[in-house]
């Protein structure tokens, strides 16, 4: 799971050649902008069949807290 | 959820009228680098945008001119209109309703019930809704005018780049009618009002009057500047909605009435962005041939997109076939909802521009 998960999640923000962390803020990395957003959430939807409403997206900072999330909410 | 099964109701003719003054998105200098602007364009499929900036035109000139032209080649006696449905968010004034004002400048009989709804991308689906329904209990009045259309790029900061190169101008007139025996309309309509400030503009109604305050720019980050008149648009939060709500309500409308996805023709969908589109598309697992874009000419045209997109993408089928189609409008309400209709050679003029 963590695999897919970094993988899409690099795939989404076009990250592809970096080293991340689930420490990491996800806002804070050079690539977050709107586009790379709706990516995520399109690849979320996509590959784990999640759709995170956007106020609890709001709530989430880190790679690793966002992972949890989508675990959490897979069937 | 509320489906509704509308029988003997038959769209008859289309028409869509734009404004001349094109913005081409490819000459925007809103955006940071050559390289951002590319991404947009690439990701929301949106080249050009037609608006009515610079002119003195309204949404109901647009209607007006999109209704003159389809009722000269339709054939309908103006005093046999029963029924003026004028859907959109760009009225004329605070009132009286636009609708009113259409009336008159159709020339349309005084013994004619007409009336505004304030609804934006599903105001099409809702307006036909509304229109059948009236004319199905009508007694004596069997023909009906539903116009459509917004001019939404006066409502956007010059200085946001997260709504000012999604959105164009347009205005549009759906001839509807009673006639026994059409299949008529099956509708799924739905709402979700906690979202209401996803897309709105605070300002300048009665909840927060205008003030001078009202006029003040606000930096929201870098490349959204605006005031509280114009309009906000949480990008993410609308593409989570749009992407969820709009495949669902499409599957639950042919799941309840039982048809099959392969028996569509044609799907036409709020042009809200490429990307938001294509992933709708890819749910419902419909052909790509199957699903017209406007996006690239026109942009996200708000209550218009769907008849803008079916007279300008669709305009032979619609002349020369029966066709069944499914559109489905999604957003500021939010709102959102899907109608299965079946249309037979219909007068459709190609898309005129003033």
């Amino acid at each position: 799971m963590e695999e897919k998960f970094i993988k899409a999640f690099k795939e989404a923000l076009e990250l592809e050649d970096r080293t991340i962390d689930l420490t990491d803020t996800f806002r804070d990395y050079e690539e977050w902008d709107s586009l790379g957003h709706l990516s995520l959430i399109a690849i979320l939807d996509e590959e784990f069949g999640v759709v995170i409403e956007q106020a609890e997206f709001n709530k989430l900072s880190t790679v690793g807290e966002l992972m949890v999330e989508v675990k959490k909410r897979m069937v | 959820m509320a489906f509704q099964y509308i029988p003997n109701i038959a769209v008859k003719g289309m028409a869509a009228c734009v404004p001349k003054k094109v913005e081409d998105n490819r000459e925007l200098t809103l955006f940071e680098t050559e390289d951002d602007r590319n991404k947009f364009i690439q990701a929301t499929g949106i080249l050009k945008r037609h608006t009515v900036k610079g002119s003195d035109l309204c949404a109901s000139d647009l209607c007006f001119q999109a209704a003159e032209t389809l009722l000269a080649e339709i054939g309908w006696e103006r005093s046999e209109i029963g029924f003026l449905i004028f859907v959109s968010q760009t009225p004329d004034y605070i009132f009286p309703a636009t609708a009113c004002i259409l009336q008159n400048r159709l020339g349309l009989s005084q013994e004619c019930y007409a009336m505004d709804i304030s609804l934006g991308c599903s105001g099409w689906v809702y307006g036909l809704s509304t229109i059948a329904s009236l004319l199905s209990s009508s007694v004596n009045m069997k023909k009906g005018l539903l116009l459509v259309g917004d001019t939404t790029t006066i409502t956007k900061s010059p200085k946001d780049k997260s709504t000012y190169p999604l959105f164009g101008d347009a205005g549009t007139a759906t001839a509807v009618q009673y006639e026994e025996g059409s299949i008529g309309l099956k509708i799924h309509a739905a709402t979700d009002g906690s979202s209401h400030k996803a897309i709105m503009i605070p300002d300048g109604g009665f909840r927060n009057f205008f003030s001078r305050d009202s006029l003040v720019e606000h930096e929201i980050e870098p490349g959204i500047v605006r005031n509280s008149l114009q309009s906000i648009l949480d990008g993410p939060g609308v593409f989570t909605f749009g992407i969820t709500k709009a495949p669902k309500s499409i599957s639950s409308v042919l799941e309840y009435f039982d048809i099959k996805i392969d028996a569509v023709d044609y799907l036409v969908l709020h042009q809200a962005n490429k990307m938001m589109n294509e992933k709708i598309r890819k749910k419902l697992k419909i052909e790509p041939e199957k699903v017209p874009y406007s996006l690239p000419e026109y942009g996200n045209t708000s209550s218009s997109s769907i008849p803008l997109t079916m007279v300008s993408q669709l305009c032979d089928p619609l002349r020369l076939r029966h066709n069944v189609i499914v559109a489905c409008g999604f957003g500021v309400g939010l709102s959102w909802a899907s109608v299965i209709l079946e249309t037979n050679k219909i007068v459709c003029p190609p898309v005129i521009e003033i």
